[in-house]
């Protein structure tokens, strides 16, 4: 068997050796409750603040200003959930705003604050690279809108939002604005004060950190109503004895991110670019989707005409190589991606998408595996399905 | 030779047969791929969106049973080809009253044809099924060389052991019924042609269930004691005269219960209802007992007469398919099953045009039911079948 080839670090990312030595001591060692008096406790505790310094470094805020989570789509429903409640609470504000294009995390949260929380959510239109526009922003803010949400970067097809405009937009009008900055997180600068911000959520298994941990910048003075209660942990914030060793690797790993985020980067435009390139010219009726330069460096995305996505990944999987698609489910239900409707593609195009996403270990020589593998692998696909339901 | 190495797709269903199917044929040395089809279940009955032979359970069976194998494993999605061939077409026999079998409808057009042609495009060489039958090649002119897997260990009840030189072999291929005379389902695989046969294994055939049990406690598989998978796999409940009812938008109707001759006897309550030979709850009395005969769906009407009435020498299939390939040249003597669980009945067989086959049985039989199969046997030779279009002279 040829050696395995893995592109789908936007699912998740192998965890950093670094960042693996930073936990191993707060597993057995360094065991304490940062929550207790003793010196173990004490122990704890230096390491869980040590790791909140680290992170407010990296998004240039205060240390008061990040709450840990168990991952990112709990920063989000937390944000979401505890910033709309807080707002209504403080001001009638009943109105929601989002994009069509967001990650479940977000749009399962705020479509059921609308269905059983009784806030209206404006759901803004994207356009074919599923870019939202601040004006279409502006003019959907309303007297009593409690909170705006947009991603700073697509899992689904990489395109980075303008996020700064969109949130300047909002500042000038005194509404919250959150962002889903998981995807993002790898590859993009995180200052919550050039983004202008006040709701920022990572989760640490993107960035080669471990899974299971979270966290969420809330802008000092932001209200949020905790939604998960109990201990005063996390400034009363998120209840439960603070998870010490993975918030120390979501710290290192970030930490080193931001360190080496330039070079890797540049090595990532290269390898996506070859990608791209490759894919277009030798797969036929084959499609980018996402903005073609607004693009996270790591994310090349496609759709493929004629193809089942779920199949496609089976295929590729038996060849060796690691991918992931909109439609991607492990039941053989698929569904078309709701991100690649909400783009304007027709339905049986949005089955056929494919994802392909590069990270650190990622060489030339594994894109030339999938650019050698893929061109065959769907003319047999087009060819089966073709004569396959008579 | 050896097809060591080579791939084999397993259609997985999460129980004992297609288990134990994949971990012979890991054993034997190939790279074996787990596959389940997503079939079209019907999906606003409470606590069944999930057709039963792939619910969510199945799902995690069939996933537990390839990772005891360390074989992979997917879900490849079919619910719509499953949809318009099998349930579509069951639902439309009823209305033009005939009893349709949807098994076989399913093995024709998405085992061994949709399935089949995307294991081929994964560079399969081969789809293996749980089914309880066994493919054997039998003649041989100048060409290719044998399929090892499908040589016979052994002189098999008579037929002759085909001599394999390298080279001098180009098989035509057997469907034999299962060891296990109680298991055997070749029935539903009589829609099945050289191309098929060709790419097919039955692991499972040369075996009798016990032993198939027994195998799968051998290999640590935790399925031996799971119940059998169900035949109309996509109802929410056995009930398929509700199903009908709700799916044929208003063409099951009630109608007159007739004689041949013509006299009405009462009122039926929708043809599905019924079955040919059925003779309890049919809601009519008279001097002597009666049994459904036939169906007249062009008055809606349903047709009963006395014992003597029922009997029936001879029908007539349609889309009949030959697994060597063509049709006899003269008629034959062959052993024909009307349905999945009948007896072989002796009878003559003889080829029509138009894919159609006459079958004139020694003696009447009581349930010939249009719609079924008539599957026609050597021994243990399948020999092909067609869909039963009249059984009345």
């Amino acid at each position: 068997m040829i050696d395995p080839v893995y592109l789908d670090f936007a699912a998740t990312t192998p965890v950093d050796p670094r960042v693996l030595a930073a936990m191993q001591p707060y597993f057995a060692t360094e065991f304490g409750n940062p929550s207790s008096v003793h010196r173990w406790g004490q122990q704890a505790e230096r390491a869980l603040e040590g790791a909140r310094r680290d992170v407010a470094a990296v998004l240039n805020c205060r240390t008061g200003e990040i709450i840990f989570t168990g991952g990112g789509s709990e920063a989000d429903n937390l944000a979401l959930r505890g910033a709309a409640l807080a707002a209504r609470e403080a001001s009638d504000a009943a109105h929601l705003i989002t994009s069509p294009i967001e990650h479940s995390a977000v749009l399962s949260t705020l479509r059921q604050l609308r269905d059983h929380f009784g806030f209206r959510l404006t759901v803004l239109p994207v356009d074919s690279a599923g870019l939202v526009s601040p004006e279409d922003l502006a003019r959907a803010i309303q007297p009593d809108t409690a909170l705006v949400s947009i991603m700073y970067a697509c899992n689904e097809i990489g395109t980075i939002e303008p996020l700064a405009e969109l949130a300047a937009v909002c500042r000038e009008r005194g509404v919250r604005f959150h962002t889903d900055a998981v995807q993002a997180a790898s590859q993009l600068h995180l200052d919550v004060q050039r983004l202008g911000v006040d709701y920022l959520a990572l989760g640490a298994h993107k960035f080669y950190g471990p899974k299971g941990v979270g966290a969420l910048y809330v802008r000092e003075g932001q209200p949020l109503l905790p939604t998960q209660t109990g201990g005063a942990h996390e400034n009363g914030l998120r209840a439960g004895t603070s998870n010490v060793p993975y918030i120390v690797g979501l710290a290192e790993a970030l930490k080193i991110t931001a360190a080496e985020r330039n070079d890797h980067n540049a090595r990532f435009s290269a390898l996506r670019d070859r990608l791209i390139a490759g894919v277009l010219a030798a797969v036929p009726d084959s499609a980018l989707t996402g903005d073609a330069s607004q693009r996270l460096p790591n994310h090349a995305s496609f759709v493929l005409a004629g193809i089942d996505g779920n199949e496609l990944l089976m295929h590729l999987d038996l060849a060796g190589i690691g991918a992931s698609s909109g439609s991607a489910c492990k039941t053989g239900d698929p569904e078309p991606s709701e991100v690649l409707l909400a783009l304007g593609l027709p339905h049986a195009l949005a089955l056929g998408s494919l994802r392909v996403t590069v990270g650190r270990p990622t060489s030339e020589a594994h894109i030339d595996r999938l650019l050698e593998t893929l061109p065959g692998i769907v003319s047999k696909m087009r060819a089966a399905a073709l004569v396959g339901v008579a | 030779m050896t097809d060591a190495g080579l791939r084999v797709v397993v259609a997985m269903s999460g129980g004992v047969d297609s288990s134990v199917a994949a971990a012979l044929l890991k054993q034997q040395g190939y790279d074996v791929v787990g596959l389940m089809l997503r079939l079209w279940g019907e999906p606003d009955q409470p606590g069944s969106a999930y057709n039963r032979c792939c619910s969510p359970d199945s799902i995690a069976q069939a996933r537990h049973v390839a990772e005891i194998l360390d074989i992979p494993f997917y879900v490849l999605d079919a619910q719509a080809p499953f949809k318009a061939h099998v349930v579509d077409f069951f639902v439309e026999s009823y209305v033009a009253g005939i009893t349709p079998n949807p098994c076989i409808e399913c093995n024709r057009h998405i085992r061994w044809d949709f399935l089949l042609k995307r294991a081929l495009s994964m560079d399969a060489a081969y789809l293996a099924t749980g089914h309880y039958a066994r493919i054997r090649p039998v003649t041989n002119f100048a060409g290719a060389t044998p399929n090892p897997q499908h040589l016979p260990p052994t002189p098999f009840r008579g037929l002759p052991t085909p001599a394999h030189e390298a080279g001098a072999w180009v098989p035509n291929y057997q469907l034999l019924k299962g060891l296990d005379p109680l298991k055997d389902q070749s029935y539903v695989l009589s829609v099945m042609g050289q191309e098929q046969l060709e790419h097919a294994l039955f692991p499972v055939g040369e075996y009798a269930k016990p032993q198939i049990r027994q195998l799968a406690r051998d290999f640590g598989l935790p399925v031996a004691e799971r119940a059998e998978s169900q035949d109309l796999c996509f109802l929410a409940d056995n009930d398929y005269r509700r199903f009908i009812r709700e799916h044929a938008g208003g063409a099951i109707q009630p109608g007159p219960i007739v004689r041949s001759d013509g006299q009405v006897l009462g009122q039926h309550t929708g043809l599905p209802d019924y079955t040919i030979g059925q003779r309890k709850g049919i809601g009519v009395a008279g001097p002597e007992a009666l049994y459904v005969i036939d169906t007249r769906p062009e008055t809606n009407a349903l047709v009963v007469g006395t014992a003597a009435e029922l009997g029936n020498q001879r029908l007539v299939a349609g889309r009949v398919n030959w697994i060597g390939g063509e049709p006899p040249a003269e008629p034959i003597r062959a052993e024909v099953k009307i349905r999945y669980k009948a007896a072989p009945a002796w009878a003559t067989v003889s080829p029509l045009p138009g894919g159609q086959a006459e079958v004139v049985f020694d003696q009447p039989l009581r349930d010939i039911s249009p719609g079924q199969s008539a599957v026609f046997y050597t021994g243990d030779v399948c020999l092909g079948g067609g869909i039963i279009q009249s059984g009345r002279p």
